[in-house]
């Protein structure tokens, strides 16, 4: 009984603080991809891979007071915090949740950049075709991104870091 | 050629939210013959909500029809000879709205929620498997299918054809909304469609609406917004999908421990396993599940007996709203040790249900690149977010609100010839 929550709070716990609402998304969906056990629904929008499910869950987290949200004006747009608060640790003792790779996970995806983090959950989302169609799809439907060759490259050694990581650890 | 031929008479379906749904193209003529679209018809558009509002038994066929017929509709007489409008996507428009919900299976929600499922992932592979649907696509163009499924996956590369079915202002929800409203007989629901239609404009990337149809789009949003507490949130409805929930869980659960059904569940066998396959998921239907149902209320297993009994008979759980402070989670472990004792399984019968849990969404202004929001098109040209022009959706698209539920089966504990003290002591917790 909100288990799921419970990860989510997990993952929060795990990193300390994720800023913006994009990279929480992209991190979520990668572990996910990852064979973490997150079951939020994601679907291809215009950004990439993004789960309502699991940005009503984080509502649900904020309104009850386990996670801190925190809105700063950036440019033309907010940008969202997210963080745990001492009520959202408390609950968190409700639950046997001992996942220490899925930390050392999330601590990884933390690091990076929100725009590499959509390049790198596209290519996921894209896993099933060939290595050229993925390119192809990153280039017309992330066209306004411009993203380059080498920043496909270094994604994809990424994820294939990410994988032997969770592997050697399983 | 096939992708242009028109039948020689134009078809048509009564429909009572759109009146009539016309069809001239043989494609789309084809498509609607092909036995998985008829499928369809045995899969009910809002799930369990004819149980709490009778009128609600529409299927995803009366509505795949109606998001067609809105598209067929903004494509033929508004989009037509517009600029940023390219005519040759017209009829893959068409296939895509008709097309949208092919995957879903009985019970959707529940069903994907237990096996981990994606019906996307099925209307997929419905389009581009060994189907009939695949059939008549494949007869317009090789790469017709692809492009089909890449429109309904939202991945296809002409953002304004994906918006037109998936937005935050689509055909796909403005027929729902409508439709939803009609069949269930509430009076919410409501907006000026026909108003909507005419002031929608192709851009690029999106369809974007003239400031001057921004009251109707208001309308559009408060109608989505009642539509979720009033209808698809309701409690009732939200404990059937609990109870549906459990069977689903129960039976996976007897069928993977050895136990013997008196029914053997022959049709849910590879979702058991983890591995549905296409040809046995598009066997399942509401009629198969509820069949099921209906025979399960007599297994030996008094937990999968008494849920289906429920089920069928409408016997569903009570609830008291719950909020997840540490205070009611010491509560609920206390409820929980208490269920125990009383002989009442909480794994079944003591169930948190959240509104993240349910699949319907807000309106989103979109800030920091989440999804599209919907955009104006203001007198000067410019493009402005809708909650930035209109004060009642910046109220609502605000702090939004959510919902916990514990959902219990109240004749359990009010049955006091056993455990009477446990039970009282569960119901003072309950109620206090």
């Amino acid at each position: 009984m909100l288990f799921e929550h419970a990860k989510m709070l997990k993952a929060l716990a795990a990193v300390g603080e994720i800023v913006g609402r994009k990279k929480l998304q992209k991190m979520i969906y990668i572990a996910k991809k990852m064979n973490f056990p997150f079951y939020e629904k994601f679907d291809f929008h215009f950004y990439g891979p993004y789960s309502e499910e699991l940005t009503l869950r984080i509502e649900e987290l904020c309104n009850v007071g386990f996670v801190q949200e925190m809105r700063e004006k950036k440019g033309g747009y907010y940008q969202y915090r997210y963080a745990l608060t001492e009520a959202g640790e408390q609950f968190l003792t409700h639950y046997n949740l001992d996942m220490p790779d899925l930390d050392v996970c999330l601590r990884s995806l933390n690091e990076q950049s929100a725009r590499f983090l959509e390049l790198v959950s596209t290519i996921l989302y894209f896993e099933d075709l060939s290595k050229d169609e993925v390119k192809e799809k990153v280039f017309t439907l992330k066209s306004k991104q411009r993203y380059t060759e080498e920043e496909i490259e270094e994604a994809y050694r990424y994820i294939e870091q990410l994988r032997e990581q969770a592997y050697i650890k399983s | 050629m096939y992708p242009n031929e028109k039948l020689s008479e134009e078809k048509v379906f009564k429909d009572p939210v759109h009146r009539y749904v016309h069809v001239r193209d043989k494609v789309i003529w084809d498509l609607i013959g092909t036995k998985e679209f008829q499928r369809l018809r045995r899969i009910k558009q809002l799930g369990t909500t004819y149980l709490t509002f009778h009128g609600a038994e529409h299927s995803r066929f009366n509505h795949s029809l109606g998001v067609y017929e809105i598209v067929r509709r903004i494509v033929d007489d508004v989009f037509a000879g517009r600029a940023d409008w390219d005519e040759n996507e017209r009829l893959l428009c068409l296939c895509a709205a008709l097309l949208h919900d092919l995957g879903h299976g009985p019970f959707s929600h529940s069903f994907e929620k237990v096996f981990h499922l994606d019906h996307e992932q099925f209307t997929r592979a419905i389009i581009l498997g060994d189907t009939e649907v695949n059939a008549v696509l494949r007869r317009v163009s090789l790469d017709f299918p692809k492009k089909v499924a890449e429109v309904i996956a939202k991945t296809y590369e002409n953002k304004l054809v994906v918006s037109l079915i998936s937005s935050q202002i689509d055909a796909d929800r403005m027929d729902y909304l409508l439709r939803d409203a009609y069949y269930t007989g509430v009076s919410y629901g409501h907006f000026d469609m026909e108003r909507i239609l005419r002031v929608m404009r192709p851009r690029e990337e999106q369809v974007v609406i003239k400031r001057s149809g921004m009251h109707a789009v208001e309308d559009y949003i408060m109608s989505r917004y009642q539509m979720y507490w009033q209808v698809y949130f309701h409690p009732v409805t939200r404990s059937a999908e609990v109870i549906l929930t459990k069977i689903l869980h129960r039976a996976k659960h007897l069928y993977l421990t050895g136990y013997t059904f008196q029914t053997p569940p022959v049709h849910f066998q590879s979702l058991f396993h983890g591995h549905a396959q296409l040809e046995d998921y598009l066997k399942l239907d509401e009629a198969v599940t509820l069949f099921y149902f209906q025979q399960w209320q007599e297994e030996r297993d008094a937990i999968l007996s008494d849920l289906c009994r429920r089920f069928m008979n409408r016997n569903l759980f009570k609830y008291v709203e719950f909020q997840p402070t540490n205070e009611e989670m010491k509560k609920l472990m206390e409820l929980t040790t208490l269920f125990k004792k009383a002989g009442i399984d909480p794994d079944y019968y003591l169930v948190v249900d959240s509104s993240s849990d349910l699949p319907y969404d807000f309106y989103r202004p979109g800030e920091e690149e989440e999804r599209l929001p919907i955009y104006l098109l203001m007198p000067s040209g410019e493009l402005r977010e809708l909650s930035r022009e209109s004060t009642i959706v910046d109220a609502i698209s605000g702090k939004r609100r959510t919902d916990h539920k514990l959902y219990f089966p109240q004749d359990f504990l009010d049955d006091l010839s056993t455990k009477r003290n446990v039970k009282k002591k569960i119901k003072q917790l309950l109620y206090e």
